[in-house]
């Protein structure tokens, strides 16, 4: 049995760790939000402001839900695996740069033409070297990601495990990332009833706020 | 000359989305790669781009580049130049 640690969601430009609020800027755009929510966690990483939506919403989830965790102080860092799905892919940046190639194409934009970047720039900030998987799902399925995550797990070349949901389209975002160890530190049991669970814990309807 | 290096440090700032600096954080003579700004090949073909955007400026021999992008003051005396040539 593997056991979810924690938890957090970003959505309707809210961020949450394990249910609680921890930044929240429901006005602004989600440019805005995300620029704004970086300052407010006191976080220093010039790069962001360099990323995609798709890569800043997975840099944010993460940084809160790794939050004074010391995580590879536990375990190696080819022994932590990140493992992503969404069902926009790259789409958010791929209209972006398609817009850009009418003038002159942005090579800063198409660096991020590949929805599995964030899982990049997650392993990069979090010095993570372990297994990297992006999957393009029609919607949420907590099944799926229960099940790749247990793969994962039971490879034996994985330890812990970053898992779950960052999508964004336009002002349409939705984030839900899940730290999955194989010890039980007070966690959750990891089932694809927990997961859909939790996915809609604080969760009212996806808005947009456009 | 003056105006053309401020100009550049704002539109250096926005191309490349520098957001924690503000254009009177970068020196004219500092270095805009590795040990200076911390630019990497990415901002540099975003440097490319913005030279044809803002100056129609096309570069001849992309070779140059290391020399050309060293500093603002360096971009903006290769701006001069070419378009005085």
């Amino acid at each position: 049995m593997n056991y979810i640690r924690r938890h957090c969601s970003i959505r309707n430009k809210v961020i949450s760790s394990g249910g609680k609020i921890v930044y929240e800027n429901p006005g602004s755009s989600l440019d805005e939000f995300m620029d704004l929510a970086l300052t407010s966690l006191s976080i220093s990483y010039p790069k962001f402001y360099k990323m995609d939506r798709l890569s800043k919403l997975g840099f944010l989830a993460t940084e809160v839900l790794l939050k004074d965790l010391r995580l590879l102080d536990k375990y190696k860092a080819e022994k932590v695996a990140v493992v992503i799905s969404n069902s926009n892919a790259s789409l958010d940046t791929d209209l972006k740069y398609f817009e850009s190639t009418k003038t002159i194409a942005s090579p800063a934009l198409f660096v991020y033409t590949l929805s599995n970047i964030v899982a990049g720039e997650i392993c990069i900030r979090q010095g993570i070297k372990g297994e990297n998987a992006f999957f393009v799902l029609p919607a949420f399925d907590p099944d799926r990601i229960f099940e790749y995550a247990e793969i994962v797990m039971a490879s034996g070349k994985t330890d812990a495990c970053i898992a779950g949901w960052v999508d964004v389209l336009g002002e349409q975002h939705d984030v839900f990332l899940y730290l999955l160890e194989k010890s039980n530190n007070g966690g959750l049991e990891h089932t694809a009833e927990q997961l859909q669970k939790l996915y809609h814990l604080n969760y009212g309807p996806v808005d947009g706020g456009s | 000359m003056d105006q053309l290096m401020a100009d550049l440090k704002r539109q250096i700032i926005e191309a490349l989305n520098l957001k924690h600096l503000k254009p009177e954080d970068i020196g004219d003579d500092q270095p805009l790669f590795v040990e200076g700004l911390g630019l990497d090949s990415i901002d540099a073909l975003e440097l490319i781009v913005l030279l044809q955007q803002q100056y129609n400026i096309k570069m001849a021999n992309p070779q140059d580049g290391p020399q050309i992008f060293r500093s603002v003051k360096t971009i903006a005396e290769y701006i001069k130049t070419t378009q005085t040539a």
